[in-house]
């Protein structure tokens, strides 16, 4: 018996292989859509080349907010407060706007205790990956509904939900997020897509995705179930993402295939079904978003891309280097200038 | 009653309605006895409101450097019709009043000494465009009271020119002439009785007159502030304002232009907290301006702090309780919150400025400890301190260097083979810690409130987590024996010492020599500039047979903070004098409480 010869492990641009972009073992439960989300973060991260020392991980209070000690285990990671994790997430960013930063939110987390700074957020557009693992419930206080549950949908103690959802796609479209896309954890390879993508954008890039909740909304009656998102899931379009430093020749389908391609270089494929829809225009997604819920339909894809608009660290004009680590020659004036405004108060 | 000739040792009281235009006219004469060498402080006791409301700034002159409120008025300036006549018969036999003539209050009293000022007729001559007389109507009744009480006018001519400097010279000389018309109308007019008179002095050589805030701002830039996170709240807003000020001067790259810093207006003081923490946990030199009311929703995140161990200078200046009502009234009343804020088994340190000189140099202070020992540091400054005009010495550029507590850089980790974020390495309580970006595999670490052993691996044992907190507490004992050392003025002859925070200072010191003076009853006094107590407030407790603690809050805060961190044997001997009025304490009602449980004892 001749011994196996082992395949030759793969390795990124960086030439890491994908081991450093993993994190400590989920405790989420088995079948959790946020496991899913966990897996296509760490895939597009490595993918990508991200250095794994550069990125900030920031998270509020939630089984989503957990998962961010689920990857990327080297970088630095925040588990913060509830609803909070924007403003700290924008600290982050102040102190060094060097970091990649990827938060972590959850709907309980983003819609309901944490609205008042989403909305912020979505107002500055910090350049940050925001992914929102949306199931509609609060797990990890077993099951209540939050804020995007849709109205009619059925908890599993049978509770009908008597109020309308948050939307925070057109939350993050009507008030300032420069990316917006919406995503389901069972749809690998549009999640894949999407997140390297958002990943590759510089400004707030909101990725809403429906990830459903095995212990506690995954019953009939529920609009976060797998079975439910199966049958009305409406992908706008089928999506490829190609890296910038990737140089490859994609076969683009005449009148089947639209191209946006992203400030450092990378680009975005969207083909087929609603291919010709213009991810840039604002009323049109809005519309869309509108017209799919009044069929009761999930609309998903690359929905909203702004990149006219400047990041809230380039609107600071902040100097090149990470404030964090300025020297006091330069954050501490000197002592004429303290003398001059002595003499202005003498 | 005000018998006698009174020289450099006055006050005087302007009554106007709130938004007409008096703060020139109340500025100009406070600094031109200030600029004759008189010691003198001003306070603007002000309504919740934009226009309208009623008004008072006090002016106190003191040839031996008593700057703290004074309870008696020497003069009235009546302004303000709503309010005159109750104005008129709160004051004691023989005050002055300049007023307004129509308001003829001269019949409200016959124990005064009243002198009616016709105001509008006076700028009408002197102001011929009709809506620009609210704006100088005011500076008459300077020109009035330089002649009663012989102040230079001269003085003030230079003080109007240096508050509208060279670009406004056309509205220096209109308040000018208006200055000149009460002059000229009073010498005229106003027979001088020279109860009251301003002499020069030369009290005041190379001194500032300045707010606290804008000293504490002008710390915190000087301190390498790089974020200021804030929501707009009274009486701390105008610290945010005059930071943004100076870093908007101060701190941008000469080449570039780039700003060294970062102002965030956040949408509320939660946020305002959190960005604090992200942006020190990043390794920035982070701070916030609030007052009660932030402090109660930044409560949580402090906690987080506390426990997290992140670094953030958070500056209290303190204001009267939550809602509408009282935000423009002084009050220390956030120090026991401040020193405990949040769940869980928090504490917090708090440095206490008395003066500007301190909310400039305690901010270095604040974030060197802050740094030093990764955790929320508490200024605890009040609206008396942070909005009104004290004279100051001249800021003294910092001596200590900007300290970042113990970071581990990318050089340091592979020198080392890794670290272990709450491993308490050098028995001080204080652990190591790396920022984000840092160009290393063994860099990285989770960040978690609780449930975390010293590898800062997630962990629910009970033994991993009570080493944590016994380690926190250790920690908290390193600060104590890093902070500041109170003031203390030791009279061997006493028995009974004082002790205070912050602008209180100015009561207790008048005080003590009031009942020095008026009962002979020597005192000791200490004023502590921090919590957690350093010992020598132990020391002067045991040296003493019993030691007043005074606080500007109804539940005597901080006694109550002395009790929970002192031997009872030792808080046995402490007593309780409180004012929570609203308005700056004065020495009168300190030594009146002290003097009267005095007799209770003897």
């Amino acid at each position: 018996m001749s011994t196996p010869t082992m395949p030759a492990k793969k390795s990124n641009r960086l030439g890491l292989e994908i081991l450093p972009y993993r994190g400590s073992k989920t405790t989420l439960c088995a079948g959790c859509g946020h496991n899913a989300v966990t897996e296509r973060l760490v895939e597009a991260c490595w993918e990508l080349g991200v250095e794994p020392w550069r990125v900030a991980k920031i998270s509020g209070i939630g089984c989503s907010s957990k998962t961010p000690a689920y990857f990327l285990g080297q970088s630095h990671g925040f588990n913060s407060v509830h609803g909070r994790a924007p403003a700290v997430a924008t600290g982050a960013l102040l102190g060094n706007h060097q970091l990649r930063c990827v938060m972590i939110s959850g709907d309980g987390d983003t819609a309901s205790i944490g609205l008042g700074q989403y909305m912020h957020a979505l107002r500055r557009n910090p350049p940050m990956l925001y992914l929102i693992e949306n199931n509609g419930v609060y797990g990890l206080t077993k099951g209540q509904f939050s804020a995007t549950a849709d109205l009619g949908a059925k908890s599993k103690s049978g509770a009908v939900n008597a109020f309308t959802p948050i939307d925070c796609c057109l939350a993050a479209i009507e008030y300032g997020a420069t990316f917006v896309a919406r995503s389901f954890s069972g749809d690998k390879k549009q999640l894949s897509a999407l997140l390297r993508a958002a990943l590759s954008h510089d400004g707030l890039a909101v990725v809403d995705v429906i990830s459903p909740c095995v212990a506690f909304n995954d019953h009939a009656g529920s609009t976060k179930s797998y079975s439910y998102m199966k049958d009305h899931e409406e992908p706008l379009h089928e999506i490829d993402f190609i890296p910038f430093f990737d140089d490859i020749e994609v076969e683009i389908e005449e009148g089947a295939t639209r191209e946006v391609t992203l400030h450092d270089g990378s680009r975005v494929l969207l083909h087929k079904l609603e291919h010709d829809y213009d991810p840039s225009s604002r009323l049109n997604a809005v519309t869309r978003l509108h017209q799919a819920s009044d069929g009761d339909e999930v609309l998903t894809g690359l929905l909203y891309l702004d990149q006219s608009r400047p990041s809230f660290t380039k609107t600071l004009n902040l100097v090149d280097q990470p404030l964090a680590s300025l020297p006091e020659s330069v954050t501490r004036p000197s002592a004429e200038a303290l003398e001059r405004i002595n003499e202005e108060y003498r | 009653m005000h018998a006698a000739q009174a020289v450099n040792d006055f006050s005087i009281h302007v009554a106007t309605a709130n938004g007409s235009g008096s703060q020139t006219a109340n500025n100009v004469l406070m600094r031109s006895i200030f600029q004759m060498g008189v010691p003198v402080s001003g306070k603007n006791l002000f309504p919740s409101n934009i226009s309208g409301l009623p008004t008072w700034f006090t002016i106190r002159a003191s040839r031996k450097g008593y700057i703290g409120r004074k309870k008696e008025i020497d003069l009235l300036v009546a302004m303000n019709p709503e309010t005159a006549r109750d104005d008129v018969l709160e004051l004691d036999a023989g005050a002055m009043v300049v007023y307004d003539e129509p308001l003829a209050l001269s019949n409200v009293r016959d124990d005064l000494e009243f002198h009616a000022v016709p105001f509008d007729k006076l700028v009408a001559g002197v102001c011929p465009e009709a809506k620009l007389r609210k704006l100088v109507r005011n500076m008459i009744y300077d020109g009035v009271v330089a002649h009663l009480l012989d102040i230079d006018p001269e003085e003030m001519r230079k003080a109007l020119w240096k508050q509208f400097g060279e670009k406004k010279p056309k509205a220096a000389e209109l308040n000018w002439q208006a200055v000149l018309a009460g002059k000229q109308y009073a010498e005229a007019n106003l027979p001088k009785s020279g109860r009251l008179k301003v002499e020069r002095m030369d009290a005041n050589r190379g001194r500032l007159i300045i707010d606290g805030n804008t000293a504490a701002a002008l710390g915190c830039v000087f301190a390498g502030v790089t974020v200021l996170t804030w929501y707009p709240i009274t009486p701390s807003s105008s610290l945010a304002e005059a930071m943004i000020d100076f870093l908007g001067r101060l701190r941008r790259d000469p080449e570039t232009g780039k700003a060294t810093y970062a102002v965030v207006q956040a949408e509320d003081e939660l946020a305002a907290a959190g960005m604090v923490l992200g942006a020190s946990w990043a390794g920035a030199r982070a701070m916030t301006c609030t007052s009660g009311p932030g402090i109660s929703l930044m409560s949580e995140f402090l906690g987080l702090g506390y426990f997290a161990e992140i670094p953030g200078v958070f500056i209290d200046v303190q204001r009267v309780g939550p809602s509408t009502g009282l935000p423009t009234r002084t009050a220390q009343g956030d120090t026991l919150i401040n020193a405990l804020v949040s769940h869980g088994d928090t504490k917090h340190p708090i440095l206490f400025p008395s003066n500007p000189e301190e909310c400039f140099s305690m901010a270095t202070d604040a974030f060197n400890l802050a740094e030093r020992f990764q955790t929320p540091v508490f200024i605890n400054m009040d609206l008396d301190l942070g909005m009104n005009n004290w004279m100051s010495d001249p800021f003294v550029y910092p001596d200590k260097p900007v300290d970042r507590g113990k970071v581990l850089s990318a050089e340091d980790l592979e020198r080392l083979g890794g670290f272990s974020r709450y491993l308490d390495v050098d028995g001080d309580g204080v652990p190591y810690r790396t920022l984000p970006g840092t160009p290393h595999e063994k860099a990285g670490y989770f960040t978690r409130g609780t449930g975390h052993n010293e590898h800062a691996k997630y962990s629910e044992k009970a033994a991993d987590w009570v080493a944590n907190m016994d380690r926190l507490a250790r920690k908290f004992e390193s600060i104590r024996r890093a902070l500041p050392a109170p003031e203390v003025s030791f009279n061997p002859k006493a028995r009974t010492g004082v002790v205070c925070v912050g602008t209180s200072r100015y009561a207790m010191e008048e005080a003590c020599d009031q009942l020095r003076e008026e009962r002979g009853l020597e005192l000791s006094w200490l004023r502590l500039k921090a919590y957690p107590f350093t010992e020598s407030l132990k020391e002067f407790i045991k040296a003493h047979d019993r030691v007043y603690v005074i606080d500007q809050n109804r539940d005597a805060q901080l006694l109550a903070l002395m009790k929970l961190d002192l031997d009872p044997a030792l808080t046995a001997k402490l007593r309780s004098v409180r004012y929570y009025g609203g308005l700056p304490l004065d020495a009168r009602t300190v030594s009146d409480e002290i003097a009267a449980q005095e007799e209770g004892i003897q």
